[in-house]
């Protein structure tokens, strides 16, 4: 199992990353390290989908001298699904970041728990 | 090449434990601002550099930037809410 | 909005409303907002919960020293119990990645060209590409011809993020509220700044021209180099933005208002449906679409690619830009 994790280190590296980010958003109170979680989460789904494209020894694929085989270039599936994913998470941060500053503006306060504690007061009043 | 995008991998597994575990807001979001430099080399060796430049661009740029204008609007508001306390 | 309800109490679409609720109408009320609380009455709350802590902290301590060894055990328990949070957690960290690096050992070597990923439809798209959208970057053809469709929705997505944002960090200016009003003084932020520092400016008089040039040949060159309208995009918000920083809002009016912004994404998302639903239409019934390929290589070439690329450019921009100035100011 080791040898072959070796083989991979990309998708490797990618589950890491998952994992730390998925226990960032889970398990921080702060809503701003959540979304930071959130962001290396999509950063190591961007990784792992990469490598799925990458073939060893081969270019970018942008077409050179007409060379036009499928044995000189990677697959650019992946990299164009990539490409629109990145910025995609940015408008998702902008959104997320914007709903911190409503909440931060109503409770005065960073930390979920007690933010949840505020409203369901305010509720019961 | 290999070694190099090994370390890379393991500055990048680094960067995100680092993130977790600081304590004050503006080094993570700096280290999350490296975070996304490594990532964008790795997409070089990965041979797409469409995604390098919009790693580039989006997430080490305008990314960054929208964290440390949260965290500023943030400090705003509690300094505010600080001075009427004094005053009050 | 105001305006829109003096005609709706007399239209034609209220009776109509309330001969089918059975004369009842939801609005006749009047919209009644959500009663915001005063920010002294949440300061109040907030001490008075600290304080309740502290009480219940200090009768656990007490009652802990007095009474039995309930207590102390109930004590000790919270504590306990943040401890195990924090050791269940790393636990519970290390048992995702455990899994997913189990699967990720049973899946093919990365690089291999055998992998089932690598299959008939990358070959089609590097093996005819060139010939049938005539862009030299396989990459640009396939996000802006073969999957069109897609992007086309992902620039929808940008502009309904940006209207999210819009709507929840805007300050009205003509707004009647003596409290927002407060709030709009305090944002406009040039007082609190180095008023015209002369080091940014001289950088950015530098620095600016080159990232728009830099910028715009992305866009422009999407077909031909790595690059295209999103990446160019970002690269030509991200000049907007350092332009602003350096010379404030005033100069930056002259170019560019929420006027402009409106204008220029509703152009470019409605020239890129319009584009593509030509594009699809000849294509789905076989016709000729009239559209000439060009010679590849050459900066006018690949037929639709260059106009969609300059379309999602600016449409990136102006919301990379918009998101800046919402999350400073609270409008453009």
């Amino acid at each position: 199992m080791l040898q072959h994790l070796s083989l991979n280190i990309e998708e490797t590296a990618a589950v890491i990353l998952f994992g730390v980010g998925f226990t960032i958003l889970l398990l921080h109170r702060n809503l701003i390290k959540k979304i930071m979680g959130m962001n290396v989460m999509d950063t190591a789904t961007y990784l792992f989908l990469a490598s799925k494209g990458y073939i060893t020894g081969r270019a970018v694929p942008i077409v050179v001298d007409g060379v036009q085989e499928v044995e000189a270039y990677i697959n650019p599936v992946p990299s164009g699904l990539v490409l629109t994913g990145i910025v995609v998470s940015v408008s998702t941060t902008a959104l997320m970041l914007s709903l911190t500053i409503r909440l931060y503006e109503r409770y005065h306060s960073l930390d979920l728990d007690e933010i949840l504690i505020m409203a369901k007061e305010e509720e019961q009043t | 090449m290999r070694l190099f995008e090994c370390i890379l991998l393991l500055c990048l597994v680094l960067c995100a434990l680092s993130v977790a575990f600081t304590k004050d807001l503006l080094t993570s979001i700096i280290i999350f601002m490296s975070y996304s430099l490594i990532m964008c080399l790795i997409w070089m060796i990965l041979q797409s550099p469409d995604l390098a430049i919009t790693e580039a661009a989006v997430g080490a740029g305008v990314t960054s930037i929208l964290f440390f204008l949260t965290l500023k609007k943030i400090r705003a508001i509690r300094k505010e809410g600080q001075d009427e306390q004094e005053e009050g | 909005m105001s305006r829109r309800k003096d005609n709706y109490e007399t239209s034609r679409w209220l009776k109509f409303k309330t001969w089918v609720d059975g004369e009842t109408d939801p609005l006749s009320s009047g919209m009644d907002p959500t009663e915001v609380i005063p920010e002294s009455r949440m300061r109040e709350r907030r001490k008075d919960l600290a304080r309740r802590k502290a009480y219940d902290e200090e009768l656990t301590r007490i009652a802990a020293h007095h009474e039995g060894k309930t207590e102390i055990m109930k004590a000790r328990g919270i504590r306990y119990f943040q401890k195990f949070y924090k050791v269940m957690s790393v636990i519970l960290c290390l048992g995702i990645i455990l899994v997913l690096l189990w699967t990720v050992s049973a899946l093919p070597v990365t690089g291999n060209a055998g992998n089932p990923a690598n299959n008939e439809v990358a070959a089609r798209y590097i093996e005819k590409g060139l010939q049938e959208t005539g862009a030299v970057n396989i990459v640009t053809g396939m996000i802006l011809d073969y999957r069109a469709f897609d992007t086309f929705g992902e620039s929808c997505v940008l502009f309904i993020a940006s209207c999210c944002v819009l709507v929840l960090l805007r300050l009205d200016a003509d707004s009647k509220n003596e409290s927002i009003k407060k709030m709009i003084a305090e944002s406009d932020d040039r007082h609190f700044e180095p008023k015209d520092d002369i080091i940014l400016q001289k950088c950015a008089c530098v620095l600016v021209p080159v990232i728009m040039i830099f910028g715009i040949y992305i866009v422009l060159n999407g077909h031909l180099s790595p690059g295209g309208g999103f990446s160019g995009g970002a690269v030509l918000g991200s000049g907007l933005i350092l332009y602003l920083t350096a010379y404030g809002y005033r100069k930056m009016s002259r170019l560019f208002t929420e006027k402009v912004y409106r204008r220029t994404t509703l152009c470019a998302l409605t020239f890129y449906c319009l584009a593509k639903s030509y594009s699809f239409f000849t294509g789905a019934n076989h016709l000729e679409s009239g559209i000439p390929l060009g010679t590849p290589g050459a900066i006018l070439s690949s037929g639709l690619i260059l106009p969609l690329n300059i379309c999602v450019g600016l449409v990136v921009a102006c919301t990379m830009y918009v998101f800046y100035t919402l999350f400073r100011k609270g409008g453009m």
